[in-house]
């Protein structure tokens, strides 16, 4: 690690203004930051952590809308998301329990590795992200592996999922990491079924509109058996082959349409 | 009787300390003014080094000195500890192993330079301002492509990549493809035994000290045998003689043959101390230790098996290219060698044996001993090649090995492969693992499986293994450069308690529980009253240490001759007290008591006299009550069993998931049976993690792929099913004397072909036959072959 400075503001707004410095970088849980500065490979000159912005922390539910705050770290999503099941359980099976008390879904869908599983459930939930200057929709937060929408200087307060009717993620672990190696989030909302698949693509998270189309003519998995996700843009790695993970796609979309509940 | 002797699942009394963090691992060691190093490892595999600029670095803040391979002029390199003659009578290519790169660099993560600071951050600092000046080379990373004539050269000065092309037995080659010639059925299979990264929990740790004021050196270091080090590094790497060396490896944090290496980093800081006269310590990190600690298996093998009309084994060849990495770590030429071609018969009364193993340098870290060493791998390919002949064939994969199987009355059994195997019965372990994997109703779970939407399969392997490392005669003649004895000291205080120094080292086998049970059987006390000192140098005899399954075989074996020694003296003085002959002395249950008579003396009477001694035969014995023993065994033993393994296949995704294991064990005679079936699991587990998970990989430049654990999978609690494991079945060592034989690394060592022949099995009882599939299986490369 190389040295840096350390500020600890407790409102959004001394965040952002800390945070106008070119050198600063937020700093969340520091499950993906902290291993990365300690390898070196990243050396910001101030970290400004979020975590004693008590706004920023915690979940609520109204009018069919989970709002879950940007610094709410994944173990409290999978204790208190009861209102949106399937994203409680996503929650849970992210990391080991250390991991699950640090990291949070600010810090996960900043990030947007091509693995995690956040970025899923929010692109298959047509969410909104918010954050000190705007709300940003789903379909244009995502901009391929590690990159997002975000402004430098720009943090996530907090992310709205529309609750839908039913809606599960399957998870095919990749066997080192735990990571997904392909996971898939399907919802079923009164207006159309979205999928939407992490951890395969080149790409990053993308949503399969074939899929779509078809579940939400029929929400069966038999509505699949006639698509395929092409292997061109799929991730080929020691763990699997572009191949291997376009197979998986449709395995786990089928899985999750039977499970969804 | 004492209650907790030969025989009693004593709960392991280190585990308090480790589980309460109060173990004392050498990273915890810090000594007054001590600096860090930060070695700059190299990114590159295979590089001409024409220069360091260190100029930037060295001013920096908090530098002590910067360390190039220039500074080592008049030190030797890292010695090898075993000599292989090749096929043809020619000694191994061998070349210079140097603590750092010397104009050339020769595998990722080889140390180019050594900086030394004040803090390690400082150190790191500075390294980064090191200008490295080098020339890429091409890297040689694939073994075959290697030993190619138009191959670049891992080391210049050597006439090829070819450590050694070894043949054994060679006198019996010509007989061994006769047979071939004329067999009824030859089963062929090509396989590779996947490259592994030990990755003990603790990683590797070195602490270098100098004391001016008698000029000698310490190091404390993370290591399986300390003598070992001192002896390797004093004499041949330092030059410093071993009165005036001292090296200390306390509590380690597991080992898996990883840590019994001598490496250049324990010289590095060593010899760093005494030139800056202060302590210098290393820790690794785990990124280092993935690129650095030596790596295990990696072998590439074609093995052919003939069989005769009846389905009676013939002969056996095989072909092996194993990988050395880019130089000779401590045992590496011995592993595919003798620890390796020795094993070819396992189980079978093939009586015509060819091994040939070409040993291959490579652009990568060095490969030597992990878990097992050689036998796992000799295991793997006889095991599948004979599932596979079955398979051919169409018997069945249990009794054709019971039908080729030294029978239990042809032991002591002379093998075509130089061992002679003292006892065993095969037979007895696989009718116990048949009958405790209820291999008859595995039809009933396959049906389940099938309803499931599952695939299901079962398999079976029996394994043979060579421990109690070993006679060092013998071991002499094959090539070895140190003697494979082991040593104790039992002291015995004045007042009756008993302390063990042992050149064994402990580091997660719990000696310090199980060596105790064997005095307090001996003697009649209980096992608190001895406590075991091990992992010192200064107080421990000169002992080889612990890998081999080797501790209580050999070294328990010294510690029984000491406590011998101590019970004929003891009884000497208690005949004198007792006014009787040595000769009617008993000892039971801690006292000595005249034969025939009510006249007796307690344990603490006699140890008191031995150092009180008013009332003493001081003409005839010393005081005192205190003895060594060294203990060279005659033989190696021979553990074996039968594992079976059942597994399910999701065929959607490719994914095995162990449903039941089982380890049916011959360990001879057993002291402590919970630690043994702590053993077995473990190894167990690596086995699993080897046959379903683990890879070290490399691209074609000479990259590490996997080089963390975001890549590199290693078997977690939720991949190893509740594993049965019995040693009912015991057929006691005959030539030591405790009837033990070893369990450290059976687990490793059964697991891996049962694994797969179950997997192999599942496959083809679903219509979908793969002849073969290498580890480890993931999930992708199951789909794959299920669907090409
Ligand atoms: C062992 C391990 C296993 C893991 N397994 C999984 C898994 O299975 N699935 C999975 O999805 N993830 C997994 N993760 C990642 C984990 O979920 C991280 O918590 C997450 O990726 C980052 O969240 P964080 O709060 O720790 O972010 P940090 O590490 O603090 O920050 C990450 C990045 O986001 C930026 N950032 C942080 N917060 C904000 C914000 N509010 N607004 C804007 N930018 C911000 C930071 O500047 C930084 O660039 C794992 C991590 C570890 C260490």
């Amino acid at each position: 690690m190389y040295n840096f400075d350390f500020v600890k503001p407790s409102t959004v707004e001394e965040a952002v203004a800390a945070l106008q410095d070119d050198e600063a970088q937020p700093l969340s849980g520091g499950q993906t930051l902290i291993p990365s500065m300690k390898q070196r490979l990243n050396a910001p000159g101030t970290l400004v952590s979020l975590l004693g912005i008590e706004a920023l922390k915690g979940i609520s539910s109204a009018d069919g809308v989970l709002t879950i705050g940007g610094v709410t770290n994944h173990a409290t999503v999978a204790a208190e998301a009861g209102a949106y099941p399937a994203l409680a359980a996503l929650a849970a099976q992210i990391g080991d329990p250390a991991v699950r008390n640090r990291g949070t879904i600010g810090g996960s869908l900043a990030n947007n590795d091509p693995a995690a599983c956040y970025p899923a459930a929010a692109l298959a939930s047509g969410a909104t992200i918010v954050t000190n200057s705007r709300e940003i929709a789903v379909d244009d937060f995502f901009q391929g592996m590690f990159t997002t929408d975000l402004e430098e200087g720009e943090i996530i307060t907090s992310v709205k999922f529309p609750i839908p009717e039913v809606a599960s993620y399957q998870k095919f672990e990749q066997p080192a990491s735990r990571f997904a190696l392909t996971g898939v989030f399907v919802t079923k909302y009164a207006d159309g079924v979205r999928v939407a698949i992490t951890g395969a693509s080149e790409e990053g998270v993308f949503r399969w509109a074939e899929a779509e189309e078809a579940l939400t003519a029929n929400f069966s998995a038999d509505a699949l058996a006639a698509l395929a996700v092409p292997s061109n843009a799929m991730i080929t790695d020691l763990h699997g082959t572009a191949e291997y993970r376009a197979h998986l796609c449709k395995v786990m979309t089928g899985r999750a349409v039977a499970a969804a509940h | 009787m004492p209650k907790d002797g030969i025989g009693a699942s004593t709960k392991r009394r280190e585990d308090i300390r480790f589980l309460t963090g109060k173990g004392r691992y050498t990273d915890d060691i810090n000594l007054r003014g001590q600096a860090y190093v930060h070695f700059l490892r190299s990114d590159v595999a295979h590089a001409t080094l024409n220069g360091i600029d260190t100029s930037a670095a060295k001013d920096m803040p908090g530098v002590l000195r910067i360390f190039t391979a220039r500074d080592f002029d008049g030190v030797g390199g890292i010695p090898c500890g075993w000599l292989i003659t090749d096929r043809h009578g020619q000694p191994m290519q061998e070349p210079k192993h140097p603590i750092m790169a010397e104009g050339k660099i020769r595998h990722v993560g080889e140390i180019v330079a050594a900086v030394v600071a004040e803090t390690l951050d400082q150190a790191r600092d500075a390294a980064e301002a090191i200008v490295l000046d080098y020339d890429e080379l091409p890297a040689v990373i694939d073994m075959k492509a290697a030993v190619q004539a138009d191959a670049p050269k891992v080391h210049e000065e050597l006439t090829s990549n070819l450590c050694y092309d070894w043949g054994f037995v060679e006198e019996n080659k010509a007989a061994v493809d006769a047979a071939f010639d004329v067999a009824a059925h030859v089963t062929t299979l090509e396989l590779v035994n996947n490259r592994l990264v030990a990755n003990p929990m603790e990683p590797r740790v070195a602490i270098g000290d100098y004391a001016a004021h008698d000029d000698s050196s310490t190091l404390y270091t993370t290591s399986q045998n300390p003598h070992v080090i001192r002896l390797l590094m004093g004499a041949f790497v330092l030059g410093i003689p071993e009165h005036k060396l001292r090296v200390i490896a306390p509590d380690v944090g597991g080992g898996f043959g990883t840590k019994i290496f001598h490496y250049a980093e324990e010289a590095f800081c060593t010899f760093a101390a005494k030139q800056l006269k202060l302590p210098v310590k290393w820790t690794s990190t785990r990124s280092e230790a993935f690129m650095s600690d030596a790596h295990g298996r990696d072998h590439v093998t074609k093995i052919q098996l003939a069989l005769d009309a009846d389905n009676n084994f013939t002969a056996l060849r095989t072909d092996t290219y194993a990988n050395m990495g880019a130089y000779l770590s401590t045992f590496a030429p011995s592993v595919p060698t003798w620890l390796h071609g020795t094993l070819m018969a396992g189980n079978y009364r093939t009586p015509l044996i060819y091994v040939n193993v070409k040993a291959v340098f490579t652009n990568t870290v060095p490969v030597d001993a992990y878990r097992g060493a050689g036998r796992p791998e000799a295991t793997f390919q006889l095991e599948r090649v004979v599932d596979m002949a079955a398979r051919e064939l169409g018997v069945d994969p249990a009794e054709l090995r019971r039908q080729n199987f030294i029978r239990k009355d042809q032991f002591p059994y002379a093998t075509p492969v130089a061992v002679e195997y003292d006892t065993g019965d095969y037979e007895a372990t696989l009718d116990k693992g048949l009958e405790l994997s209820d291999y008859a109703g595995f039809a009933t779970r396959l049906a389940e499986s099938k309803a499931n939407g599952k695939l299901r399969g079962i398999g079976l392997a029996h394994y043979i293994e060579a421990c109690g490392i070993a006679p060092s005669n013998l071991v002499g003649q094959l090539g070895a450069r140190a003697g494979l004895y082991e040593s104790a000291t039992v002291r015995v205080n004045a007042t009756g308690g008993i302390v063990v120094m042992t050149g064994s080292h402990s580091h997660g086998q719990g000696h310090e529980t199980s060596f105790p049970q064997v005095i307090a059987q001996m003697i009649g006390i209980e096992p608190d009253q001895v406590e075991i000192v091990h992992g010192d140098t200064a107080n421990t005899p000169m002992g080889m240490g612990t890998y081999g399954s080797r501790s209580i075989a050999v070294g328990g074996s010294a510690m029984v001759r000491a406590t011998e020694k101590i019970i004929a003296k003891a009884k000497k003085i208690a005949a004198h007290i007792l006014e009787a002959s040595d000769a009617d002395i008993e000892l039971k249950d801690g006292k000595f008591s005249v034969a025939g008579t009510d006249k007796s003396l307690n344990w603490g009477d006699v140890t008191l006299a031995a150092y009180v001694p008013h009332n003493y035969p001081l003409k005839d014995l010393e005081p005192g009550l205190e003895e060594t023993a060294f203990y060279d065994p005659s033989n190696f033993t021979y553990p074996s069993g039968c594992y079976i393994c059942e597994v399910e296949i999701d065929p959607d995704t490719g994914k095995v998931t162990i449903e039941r294991f089982t380890a049916a064990d011959d360990f001879g005679n057993i002291i402590n049976p919970m630690i043994v079936e702590g053993q077995v699991q473990g190894g167990v587990a690596q086995g699993i993690g080897q046959a379903l998970l683990e890879n070290c990989s490399y691209d074609s430049d000479g990259q590490l792929l996997s080089a963390s654990y975001m890549d590199y999978a290693m078997p977690r609690a939720s991949d190893v099913p509740m594993i049965t494991v019995d040693h009912s079945c015991q057929t006691p060592c005959t030539h030591n004397p405790l009837g033990v034989k070893g369990c450290g690394e059976a687990g490793a060592i059964g697991s891996p072909p049962a694994v797969i022949n179950a997997v192999l099995d599942a496959m083809h009882r679903a219509g979908k036959p793969v002849a073969h599939i290498d580890m480890p299986v993931t999930p992708a490369k199951v789909w794959a072959a299920m669907n090409h």
